[in-house]
């Protein structure tokens, strides 16, 4: 399985970095990160007069990767469906798990080198002074499951319909659900409070944010990585029956 | 060898096939015939395990398509309709990819590769973008994908669709050249070249195999022509789908139009 795994993601990456558009996407990505960063009132980096990243950077990073995750993650297969390649795909000698999770990974490694480029900050504020290193660790590991997580939700939305900017939409709406899980946990009572904390992405994204790596938090991620992956397999294998 | 057996598929209401039985012999060539929406890309996609049947059996070499589909699609090259391609892949990438996938690896990948470019006609383009090659040369890169992995069975769905006459005769040959090797189903509007190249044709109409034999058996069991002459296979096909002339969008009928008609300015209905 993992041989034609690797066959897929090969191909997909090659397909992402034949194009401009990543190479872009990425560039502009980072630099946004850096202006909201260092220029933004709500993070007010330069009031304090302090080496330090905050919780504010990894909260403005959860919220535009609410919607970088879904640009990455909603062609994965409808474009597939669209340009009729889908059938190219399944009619290889392929388990159609092996194209789910070579596809997610491909996809999880471009967000990856997005993740990276945005490491230009915490090295620039390191270079300020003193930066305890441990909430950036976390952060970025936090910041990489919790865009794992979106992600298998986003091509699971994409496996549902051959247009693109639906499978956005809804993915986008969805991410949102997620992650507005945590905010509304207080306000839902005791019973339903700690099972949407539990459920939401953002409370295990920004637990991770303060430097603990708790397994909890990591059980969650796989588990919802994989929950999704395996939605994905079911509905593409699906489409044989239609 | 394929068989297919009472192969029933609907797409909700719609029933693509229903009951279609036939076999293809080793190293046969078989033309699939019938009207656009009869069935015909259904039946090859159940074949190749696309799609799964709602009831009936397609084997491969014996063995059911829906309990070991990687078995099958080993066995077959196929060109499905519209020949979807990766139009943003340059066309080594492309082959690599599918010759990966198909299990291929160093340098017997390379030979197989070598040999789909040369096969198909397409050296001097191997670092090119599919997307700036030519409608001919992407059919080209269509058949190169199918042959790849020297499969012996392969089922190409309107192989010639968008050809000009020249690559259409080019096409021809290339079938006929195939065929001497490989057991070939394939779909075709191009009744000369169904004629040239099949040893049988297998016509299918609203689901159903409506006739099975060599073109000249399929001729003679439509009714003969008044003039008394064997039917030619286009009025062969006409009748077994029942072709009635239609009327244009002006409101005339197609094979009747009066001369003058033809002419003249006349109201549109």
């Amino acid at each position: 399985m993992w041989r034609d795994v690797a066959t897929v993601y090969r191909k997909e990456l090659r397909a992402y970095f034949t194009s401009p558009i990543p190479y872009v996407f990425t560039a502009l990505f980072a630099a946004f990160m850096a202006w909201r960063f260092f220029f933004e009132d709500d993070t007010a980096f330069f009031l304090f007069d302090k080496a330090d990243m905050g919780r504010g950077f990894f909260f403005q990073l959860e919220r535009y990767l609410i919607v970088l995750v879904p640009i990455v993650g909603m062609g994965q297969w409808s474009a597939e469906v669209g340009r009729g390649t889908i059938e190219t795909l399944m009619t290889l000698p392929v388990r159609t798990s092996s194209l789910v999770v070579g596809k997610f990974l491909s996809a999880w490694t471009l967000i990856l080198v997005c993740l990276l480029a945005t490491v230009a900050i915490p090295i620039t504020v390191s270079s300020l002074g003193e930066m305890d290193w441990g909430p950036v660790y976390g952060g970025y590991l936090g910041a990489f499951l919790f865009c794992g997580a979106l992600l298998a939700l986003a091509v699971w939305i994409s496996s549902l319909t051959q247009h693109e900017i639906v499978a956005f939409v809804l993915t986008l709406v969805a991410g949102i659900v997620f992650v507005g899980m945590y905010e509304l946990a207080d306000k839902v009572g005791s019973f339903f409070g700690p099972v949407f904390e539990q459920l939401s992405l953002a409370a295990h994204y920004q637990s991770m944010g303060r430097g603990v790596v708790d397994l909890r938090d990591l059980t969650y991620f796989v588990s919802f990585i994989v929950f999704f992956l395996y939605l994905n397999a079911q509905s593409v294998e699906n489409r044989r029956y239609r | 060898m394929i068989e297919v057996r009472d192969l029933v598929k609907h797409y909700g209401h719609v029933q693509a096939l229903q009951g279609v039985s036939f076999e293809v012999r080793p190293g046969e060539v078989v033309g699939l015939l019938g009207p656009n929406g009869a069935g015909k890309s259904t039946a090859m996609r159940i074949v190749t395990g696309f799609l799964a049947p709602t009831a009936g059996q397609a084997l491969v070499d014996g063995v059911e398509v829906v309990d070991d589909p990687l078995a099958c699609q080993q066995k077959i090259g196929y060109l499905p309709e519209g020949n979807p391609l990766y139009l943003d892949m340059r066309l080594r990438e492309a082959l690599r990819f599918v010759a990966t996938a198909r299990g291929l690896r160093g340098a017997e990948r390379g030979r197989a590769i070598g040999g789909a470019v040369s096969d198909a006609g397409l050296q001097g383009k191997e670092h090119q973008l599919i997307g700036s090659l030519s409608r001919g040369y992407r059919q080209r890169v269509g058949l190169a994908m199918a042959l790849l992995h020297r499969p012996p069975i392969l089922v190409l769905d309107e192989p010639s669709s968008g050809l000009d006459p020249n690559q259409q005769i080019e096409m021809r040959r290339f079938l006929r050249s195939l065929g001497s090797s490989r057991t070939i189903v394939f779909s075709s509007h191009i009744l000369p070249e169904v004629e040239a190249v099949c040893d049988r044709i297998l016509v299918i109409h609203q689901g159903k195999l409506v006739a099975d034999g060599t073109v000249e058996e399929v001729c003679r069991s439509c009714a003969e022509d008044p003039r008394g002459e064997l039917p030619t296979l286009e009025e062969a096909f006409a009748d077994l789908t029942d072709y009635a002339p239609r009327e244009s969008l002006s409101g005339a009928e197609v094979d009747e139009v009066a001369p003058a008609e033809m002419g003249g300015d006349h109201d549109v209905a």
